[in-house]
């Protein structure tokens, strides 16, 4: 088998002819292009063409294909062209390329230009404002579906609310319990290693207790919530919707939102308050720890300075704001999951989105939070 | 001349407890349509799963090309895989790719060809599988079943493949279109001078393309030759899979065409 294709050409008089031989396959279609061009290119006006084929010992749809272009080249330059001594098996497939790609097609192609991140920039800022919609529809939906679910209780997913309780709440609890538990460690260790310097030892047991039970817990559990259960709501829903089983439920007469999305809404708002309690004890646990071990502070004065630094006030500013921190986690993540388009790459786009907007949504809520409560004085 | 491309032998393949092709052997033919039939859940799908590569096996050997695939190097392998192509039953496009960069997902890997070329190439493919250029820029998401299917097949086409397989390439479309897909199979069949190894559960695929047939019934190949033996075969589930009541899709046309002429 001749190694590379060929395509030898001769001028008599005014007549072309070209002889092509080796392989005209796939494999060396980059070589064969190059041939074809340089004689599509260099064509001087020859009023006939004769592309002798008999040497060609192995053709595909690239061989074939390249023929064709090199025919409609010289056609296009006004010459008769003409293929002789093809093989009888390859005419079938020389045939078929005649008709194909008549029509002008050119892909689109994106360039990046310097005005692109802005333009991105501006698209994803419309997308904001504009994204809020979704959620909002979202909100009323669900309150509907709460409406008719209170006025016959029968018809809520009970099982399903519990199942989803188990997987957020109950299988969370020990991840939550270790990372609150360190935090808690790390704020100690912090405090007691800068308030030493002044001696304000005594001062880091009110900073862990008003921190965690007012800010960190909550906010580190949301933030954990959005990341372990959020974005597992949107891939369920996401490949749910992907494979029609969303489409099938609304067909069957049941609601989407009734079905799917009020048990797993519950579900959270049950499941961050609880978290939301367990991570701020573990949390608390690790600062008494570093308290006791590194910061040299007895027990009973670590549990006597902060029965004076919490009261029931800071617990309960904490623990107000878990629920709705839970409904806006799981109204982001069921509301993505539900825009999930066909692909697979759509379906990763809406997880992320989930997460990062759910964690979004977590700390500006806790910002407005802040200031309602320092306005009512709590 | 006995040529064959494909030649399976002794072929065990199970999962955990269970033996679903008890000492298979099977060889396929250099340009012929091997259509491959079987009940569901008999293991059609795991033996072309298993030729492919996709599925390990317990014992016996496959070779493809003459190359023993489990005893090959690994670019031994990787040059009998670029000589086949692949039409999943569900299609398997990339779904994150558009239909004129799955056509040159391949291309773009094995061959150092420019864009224009590509271009070209992957639109006159769609066009031989009858569909056009205004296609090519589409998602998978955005076609239909059967267009799934021919961008599919258009993609497994991409390298001009010697063996392309099929897995239930008509299934899922309706009978005008899987008419068409099959004259489709027979047409590139002839003018590629492809082996096509189709499994398929569809009597009309069988009738109408393919030029032998295999029957898989308890993890063996129990029937084997032309439309004409399968007929004739008295295995109880090759008989009542031909000359059952479902069979008279593929059967009684041929009798009807005869009393029309």
């Amino acid at each position: 088998m001749t190694a590379a294709p060929v395509l030898e050409s001769s001028v008599n008089g005014d007549r072309l002819e070209l002889f092509a031989k080796g392989p005209w396959t796939a494999h060396h279609a980059a070589e064969l292009e190059e041939l074809v061009n340089q004689q599509i290119s260099g064509t001087a006006s020859a009023s006939a063409v004769s592309i002798d084929m008999s040497g060609v010992n192995a053709f595909d749809t690239f061989g074939a294909w390249l023929l064709e272009r090199l025919m409609r080249g010289f056609r296009k330059a006004g010459s008769n062209a003409g293929i002789v001594g093809l093989n009888d098996n390859y005419t079938g497939l020389l045939h078929e390329m005649s008709d194909v790609n008549q029509s002008d097609y050119t892909p689109p192609v994106t360039r990046w230009t310097l005005a692109t991140p802005f333009d991105r920039l501006g698209r994803n800022a419309e997308d904001l404002v504009l994204g809020i919609g979704p959620f909002v529809n979202m909100l009323g939906a669900v309150g509907t579906a709460l409406g008719r679910v209170a006025l016959r209780p029968a018809t809520f997913r009970f099982t399903s609310m519990v199942q989803q309780f188990d997987r957020v709440c109950w299988q969370a609890i020990p991840i939550v319990l270790l990372i609150t538990f360190l935090i808690g460690c790390i704020i100690a260790q912090q405090g007691f290693f800068h308030f030493r310097r002044f001696g304000a030892d005594t001062y880091v047991v009110d900073m862990v207790g008003i921190l965690v039970m007012r800010e960190i817990g909550v906010l580190i559990v949301s933030i954990m919530v959005a990341g372990r259960s959020g974005s597992s709501y949107t891939a369920e829903l996401g490949a749910m919707k992907m494979r029609e089983e969303v489409d099938a439920l609304r067909t069957m007469g049941f609601d989407p939102v009734e079905v799917l999305i009020l048990p797993r809404l519950l579900a959270l708002i049950v499941a961050v308050p609880v978290l939301t309690f367990l991570g701020s004890m573990a949390a608390l646990a690790g600062g008494a720890i570093v308290a006791v071990s590194y910061g040299g502070m007895s027990p009973e004065i670590f549990i006597e300075r902060l029965r004076d630094a919490i009261s029931i006030t800071s617990f309960k500013v904490g623990l107000i704001k878990a629920p709705f921190m839970a409904l806006a986690i799981g109204l982001v993540a069921c509301t993505e999951g539900l825009r999930v388009k066909g692909s697979a790459e759509s379906l990763g786009l809406k997880t992320t989105d989930s997460v990062v907007k759910a964690i979004f949504m977590v700390i500006v809520m806790d910002g407005l939070f802040a200031i309602f409560f320092a306005s009512i004085g709590m | 001349m006995y040529d064959p491309v494909i030649k399976v032998r002794d072929l065990v393949v199970g999962f955990d407890g269970t033996q679903v092709l008890k000492g298979l052997s099977l060889d396929v033919q250099r340009g012929e349509i091997l259509g491959f039939v079987g009940g569901s859940g008999a293991g059609k799908s795991v033996l072309m799963r298993t030729i492919i590569g996709l599925i390990p096996k317990r014992s016996g050997t496959i070779e493809v090309f003459g190359v023993q695939m489990d005893k090959a190097s690994e670019e031994e392998r990787h040059a009998v895989e670029r000589r086949w192509g692949v039409l999943f039953q569900h299609g398997a496009l990339f779904s994150s790719l558009t239909v004129r960069q799955n056509m040159q997902f391949l291309m773009r890997e094995h061959l150092d060809i420019s864009q224009e070329l590509m271009d070209e190439i992957a639109v006159a493919k769609l066009e031989m599988v009858g569909l056009g250029a205004s296609d090519a820029e589409k998602f998978p998401s955005e076609l239909s079943g059967g267009m799934t299917k021919r961008v599919a097949l258009a993609r497994a086409l991409s390298l001009d493949p010697e063996i392309v397989f099929l897995d239930e390439p008509t299934s899922g479309l309706d009978p005008i279109s899987a008419a068409e897909f099959d004259a489709l199979i027979r047409t590139l069949q002839q003018t590629l001078g492809l082996t096509v190894f189709m499994v398929t559960h569809d009597p009309q695929s069988l009738h109408t393309v393919c030029d032998r047939i295999a029957a898989l019934s308890d993890g063996v190949v129990v029937a084997e030759g032309d439309l004409g033996t399968m007929m004739l075969s008295e295995h109880p589930w090759v008989k009542s899979y031909f000359r059952g009541k479902r069979a008279s899709g593929g059967y009684k046309p041929l009798v009807s065409e005869n009393l029309g002429a």
